[in-house]
């Protein structure tokens, strides 16, 4: 467990420098706002529409969904790729037909077009 | 106060907090990432029980992957800010009652469980479990643990595992591509 100290610190030093830099600046800044400064904008531009006001393409979570199955399948191989050197060519022969039926499944996803943009 | 008991109640407050987050949020945006922060929990609190490999899984895949198809989600059903509806609903007052007959059932057992167990068992040795004998050999590691158990004494279920990961796979073009064709 005391490999982790480091990691804490880490983590602790990511969670804190945020706060700092916002409490540091709000005790330094001037403070002079107007409706106009306090609008949100976009490249100077204010935004003539809301977000949700626009239809999103079912395509992007078809590619969320493929990129969930491809996470999952790269989990499986680091538990393998740690004991390549003993499981030996059994090992290497069960990964091989579990990446086999699943580039299987990646063809037919190519060959569908579900990876094209247009 | 130990330092793991300490990080222990700290995950698990991080956990609980995350998880009432993602409820009581009125922006399913904010709820989205509450229940990020109930993830981190998690697998803060699976490196506390020497399983590495779930956490790093935790973290891959559900603070990765499922969190990116709820954010899509988000997206695509277009929900605005509900403003006007009532914080708490009617079913409010059935709902906590239900909530905590569920509690003092869960709780029953699991304080029967500890007490039946108390004096039995020894507790399991974490580190006992990142330990994997092959032969004369001892190898260290939860990772390598699981490796050596997955692809040895549970090579159908990893091999079906490739079959569901498939079937996700042309589900979601089939449906996908269908849906495309019918609104391009």
């Amino acid at each position: 467990m005391q490999s982790y100290i480091p990691i804490l610190f880490f983590a602790a030093i990511a969670a804190l420098f945020p706060i700092a830099i916002l409490v540091v600046m709000a005790l330094l800044r001037a403070k002079a706002p107007n409706p106009t400064k306090l609008s949100p904008y976009e490249c100077g531009i204010a935004s003539a529409t809301d977000a949700h006001d626009h239809r999103f393409s079912v395509r992007y979570y078809l590619i969320a969904v493929l990129f969930v199955v491809f996470d999952v399948e790269t989990v499986f191989l680091f538990p393998w790729a740690v004991m390549y050197d003993k499981l030996l060519l059994f090992g290497l022969i069960e990964m091989a037909v579990f990446l086999y039926i699943l580039v299987l499944g990646y063809v037919y996803v190519w060959k569908r077009g579900a990876l094209s943009w247009a | 106060m130990e330092p793991g008991l300490f990080f222990f109640w700290l995950f698990s407050a991080v956990v609980v907090v995350g998880a009432v987050g993602v409820v009581v949020m009125r922006q399913p945006i904010h709820s989205a990432l509450f229940l990020l922060l109930s993830f981190l929990g998690v697998a803060c609190l699976y490196v506390q029980a020497r399983a590495e490999l779930v956490a790093a899984v935790q973290v891959l895949v559900y603070a990765g992957g499922v969190m990116v198809l709820f954010l899509y989600t988000i997206m695509l059903v277009n929900v605005k800010r509900q403003r006007t509806e009532r914080y708490l609903h009617r079913q409010a007052v059935p709902a906590l009652g239900f909530g905590f007959l569920f509690l003092l059932v869960v709780g029953g057992v699991v304080v029967n469980e500890a007490r039946a167990l108390a004096g039995k068992a020894p507790a399991a040795d974490p580190a006992a479990l990142a330990t994997t004998v092959i032969g004369s050999e001892t190898v260290l590691g939860n990772t390598q643990a699981v490796g050596w158990v997955l692809y040895r004494d549970y090579l159908l279920p990893f091999e079906i595992a490739s079959l569901f990961l498939l079937v996700a796979m042309i589900g979601a073009v089939v449906l996908g591509k269908r849906t495309m064709e019918r609104f391009d």
